[in-house]
């Protein structure tokens, strides 16, 4: 229903403006969903009930339906694009009719934020509500201060960090007081110190509010300490278990870190100690040096690193030190603005005076696999299997033998059921595991990957470790760019750590 | 309270933002493709009728977004959104380049209402992107070549018409056969063409 | 990784503050005019008041110029691709190497080019010193023109350096993959390859986007209030005077000195 023309915010019913919404009571009976045209229910049979102003930590594995029930209790289940059974209640009434009450906060922040200014984003909802403007903005000004929003009022979305956006994101939700706040995976795209940060926000904002919190979060040990209780779901959607945190992880504890779940205090087993080969130097960085065009301060200031065959090197450091930056330095893709890098003997015989970003594609691939952030940038054709071919025959391997190699990396990668299928429909492990695979198809000697574990979970990340470890004890020389600790402290051998960016002092 | 919902045959939230993110990616990609017209330019000094053969990018999003969405208005919305991301990030050509994507929206727009907003098929496809070609042609007429000899003016009408109906219409309709197997269009009708997992 | 980005004027600049819709439509006006008179003496006139007008802008010239000089690239390529192709005309000729164009022509041309500058400096004038919020703003208030439309176009305008990074990406993505664009066949194979993986991107953020939108209850009301007001004030309204005038001004110059075309005839 587009406003008629005429319409105006004037003639808007500003009665609309709901009072203070009280804390709110789910309660779920028997109830089920399935999305339209699947054969497998989301999510079956939950029996639940969710007091006023609890707080309650939902875990299960990828396909569990976590999503699906957020955003069933925020109302946002489209009636006609599925099917549901059993009933599902917000303080006694339908979620779709309850959409007032309960506020949903969403994984990414680049795809939450509406406007180009802090304080108009906040004022989004508010419109949306048809309140006055007078009232908007006193209620913008509350929800900054509740979450403790540090910039001024016309502070650029675009500048700030992760955790800061998902900072304002909340404030947003909460300055239309619902009773009842969703976060579906809030820190799941922030660094450590975005994710703390969000933490300790929606911390206070449900001590001050007294609200109730359903929360999804994939690093359980953090999260933790924000709820009193948490709910598992199985693999198929089934209410696994539902208590108090050490209860539930005592007792499923082995069954949900089996299916993927963080579940704390269960480390990353170490890779098995092997005999490597001597490590030699793959890959020489000297004193490079970024800086972007117009910019006063460089994105990674002179830096020396050493990439050795049969190493793990991780490159760690907080957000905007550059790690990505040099990762791609390294990676010969992007030019420094100072300081070279080139191969050492052991990598490209007789070519260590050239600098790496001067190759021709092909010979870079040949030597040097990078592995993305988010797999899809590097995904080029409609079929896993032909995305497995590609580089070898790019690099005029005949096609039999690029595809006995596509076969081989199928196998080893675990990929073999999904070669016919379109690379973007996969699901997120399989995706991150394909571009592994077809950095690896050209047999590169040097492996390069920025964040690896990046939303991944356990068990994925447990593969990539096992893995990259044998990738590492072969030979090769693997650099990684990471957040995640407990990832880098299983598999590195030696850890970069940069120094945070620069600030300039106006 | 009860919330109004939209009709079903009106434009939803996603139909309305997936046009316009739709243009904003082009209006990115025109900056790209942009530069690529100015060095192209001296090449084509000897004939510049047939640099119309470059033209069926720009024409893209006034095919390629009606076929996802579905809805009337979605060539005219998407052509200038892409054209007004494309006038504010490049700020060379300004108005008239939301001008021009205004047009060449509302020729597209045209193609699809003279189906009745019922097909949405190869056809419509090259039908539209002729459309929205020879809103172009006659706009760069008028404020580029208005003093060119008739038989050029022809010439490049018919370069240009002929090679947009052709690179836009198939291309764009390509492209969304690729979103689909993509599997990004579940929220849309053209995605459903495609069967279910 | 910046690089498209907008020019950012002084706000407070009268330019900057004027009304957004207000200020399009004194761009379109003398866009009107420039439309049917293809002389140079008209293109002269609205091309000194435009300039002029950027010391109202809030811009620096020279950030102005360094971003526009194509339009003079292609407002010079314009004249000589009408200069040379043009209509075979009476009168005297001149020689262009083994060409022979008539001075008309030649005049016509260097006219055609001037009103090309002058209707694209009047179109960056109006658009560069344009916040795309207020832009949004104004369409709803001023031209009625449906919220949701607006805001949702305006949401979307926000991914614009996301997707600019995007691309910067995808072509490094190419280049570790080994794939290289060494012929204009392959180049082009890349480029759609490009393409087809930001529109992916794109249409993936777009649907988290809209349900974003729709939790926080965009849609869900017929109507919605705005927290910022855009007005019309005197000032814009002397703004599209003042176009008006400058508009007629120039036709009337060049009328008065016989010098004034027609774009058909």
């Amino acid at each position: 229903m587009p406003s008629r023309p005429g319409a105006s915010s004037r003639r808007c019913d500003l009665s609309h403006a709901p009072p203070e919404a009280a804390p709110v009571a789910i309660e779920a009976r028997a109830w089920s969903w399935r999305h339209a045209g699947r054969r497998d229910w989301a999510l079956r049979d939950l029996d639940l009930r969710i007091e006023a102003g609890e707080r309650v930590l939902l875990v299960g594995p990828s396909g569990s339906g976590k999503s699906t029930l957020l955003n069933a209790l925020a109302g946002l289940l489209d009636p006609h694009a599925g099917e549901q059974q059993g009933s599902l209640t917000l303080n006694g009434r339908a979620p779709r009719d309850a959409r007032d009450v309960s506020g949903l906060v969403f994984q990414d922040p680049e795809s939450q934020l509406v406007m180009a200014r802090a304080g108009d984003d906040v004022a989004f909802g508010l419109e949306n509500r048809c309140l006055p403007p007078d009232a908007i903005w006193a209620r913008v000004h509350a929800a900054l201060v509740a979450v403790g929003f540090p910039y001024a009022i016309d502070h650029p979305t675009e500048a700030l960090s992760g955790g800061e956006q998902q900072r304002l994101a909340i404030a947003g939700v909460i300055a239309l007081r619902p009773g009842l706040l969703l976060l579906d995976e809030p820190t799941a795209n922030l660094d450590p110190d975005g994710a703390a940060l969000v933490r300790g926000v929606v911390a206070g904002v449900v001590e001050q509010l007294g609200l109730t919190l359903v929360m999804v979060e994939h690093r359980v040990a953090e999260a933790i300490e924000l709820v009193d209780r948490v709910v598992a779901l199985s693999p198929d959607g089934v209410l696994l278990a539902d208590g108090p945190p050490a209860y539930v992880f005592m007792r499923h504890g082995d069954v949900l870190a089996d299916a993927g779940v963080w579940v704390p205090d269960r480390r990353l087993p170490a890779p098995p100690l092997r005999h490597r080969p001597p490590a030699e130097t793959m890959i020489l960085a000297d004193q490079v040096e970024f800086r972007y065009p117009g910019s006063l301060l460089p994105a990674i200031g002179k830096t020396d690193v050493q990439v050795k065959s049969a190493e793990a090197l991780a490159v760690v450091g907080p957000n905007g030190s550059g790690k990505t930056t040099l990762a791609f330095l390294i990676a010969g893709l992007v030019r420094p603005s100072n300081g070279s890098v080139v191969a050492g003997e052991a990598l490209a015989r007789g070519r260590g005076h050239e600098p790496i970003v001067d190759w021709s594609p092909r010979e870079l691939a040949a030597h040097i696999g990078t592995v993305f952030q988010d797999p899809e940038h590097q995904f080029l054709t409609g079929r896993v299997r032909h995305e497995l071919m590609l580089g070898p025959l790019a690099a005029g391997i005949g096609k039999a033998a690029a595809g006995k190699r596509a076969e081989e990396l199928l196998t080893r990668l675990h990929l073999a059921h999904l070669a016919d299928a379109n690379p973007f429909t996969l699901s997120g492990g399989e995706k991150r595991r394909l571009s592994v695979a077809t950095a690896l198809a050209t047999a590169p000697s040097v492996l390069i990957l920025d964040e690896p574990t990046f939303g991944q979970d356990r068990r994925t990340a447990m593969e990539l470790l096992r893995l990259l470890a044998a990738l590492r004890d072969e030979g090769r020389a693997v650099l990684f760019v990471t957040h995640d600790r407990e990832f880098a402290t299983a598999l590195a051998d030696r850890t970069l750590r940069l120094p945070p960016r620069q600030v300039a002092t106006a | 309270m009860t919330s109004i919902a939209a009709r079903p045959t009106g434009w939803r939230v996603v139909d309305i933002v997936v046009a316009s993110v739709l243009g904003v990616a082009f209006g990115v990609v025109f900056q790209v493709w942009n530069g690529a017209w100015e060095l192209a330019r001296p090449i084509f000094i000897g004939f510049p009728p047939i640099q119309g053969l470059m033209y069926g990018i720009w024409l893209v999003p006034a095919v390629l977004v009606p076929l996802i969405v579905r809805r009337p208005g979605a060539a005219l919305l998407a052509e200038t959104v892409a054209a007004a991301v494309s006038a504010l990030l490049g700020a060379q050509w300004g108005l008239q380049t939301l001008v021009y994507g205004l047009l060449q929206g509302a020729a597209a727009e045209l193609a699809f209402a003279f189906t009745l907003y019922r097909s949405w098929n190869l056809l419509t496809a090259i039908l539209a992107a002729a459309f929205a070609g020879a809103a172009a042609v006659l706009l760069d007429l008028v404020f580029y070549y208005p003093d060119w000899d008739a038989s050029y003016q022809l010439t490049y009408a018919a370069v240009v018409v002929t090679s947009t109906a052709l690179l836009a219409g198939i291309g764009s309709w390509l492209l969304v056969r690729a979103l689909a197997r993509a599997g990004v269009l579940n929220a849309f009708p053209a995605g459903s063409e495609q069967p279910e997992v | 990784m910046r690089l498209f980005t907008p020019l950012r004027p002084d706000p407070h600049a009268p330019l900057a503050a004027a009304n957004p819709v207000m200020k399009l439509a004194a761009a379109a006006v003398l866009m009107a005019v420039l439309f049917v008179s293809v002389d140079a003496v008209t293109a002269i006139v609205v091309l000194a008041g435009v300039l002029a007008a950027v010391w109202l802008s809030g811009l620096s010239p020279r950030t102005l110029l360094r971003r526009t000089w194509p339009i003079l690239l292609t407002a010079l390529s314009v004249g000589i691709l009408n200069t040379l192709f043009a209509a075979p005309r009476p009168g005297p000729q001149l020689a262009i190497g083994p060409l022979s164009v008539s001075v008309d022509a030649a005049l016509s041309g260097v006219g055609l080019g001037l009103r090309l500058a002058a209707i694209a400096f009047s179109g960056v004038l109006a658009m560069a010193t344009t916040d795309p919020t207020r832009l949004a703003d104004s369409l709803i208030a001023q031209l009625r023109i449906s919220p949701r439309f607006a805001v949702g176009a305006l949401a979307a305008a926000r991914l614009v350096p996301v997707m600019a990074v995007e691309w910067q990406v995808l072509s490094l993505a190419r280049r570790a993959r080994g794939v290289a664009g060494d012929n204009p066949v392959s180049s082009l194979r890349i480029f759609f390859g490009k393409l087809l993986a930001l529109l992916i991107g794109a249409v993936r953020r777009a649907t988290r986007l809209a349900a974003a939108m729709e939790a926080r209850g965009f849609g869900s009301r017929p109507c919605r209030t705005s927290a910022r007001q855009e007005r019309v004030t005197r000032g814009d309204w002397l703004l599209l005077t003042g176009a008006l005038l400058l508009g007629l001004a120039a036709v009337a110059i060049s009328v008065a000195a016989g010098t004034w075309r027609f774009l058909f005839g």
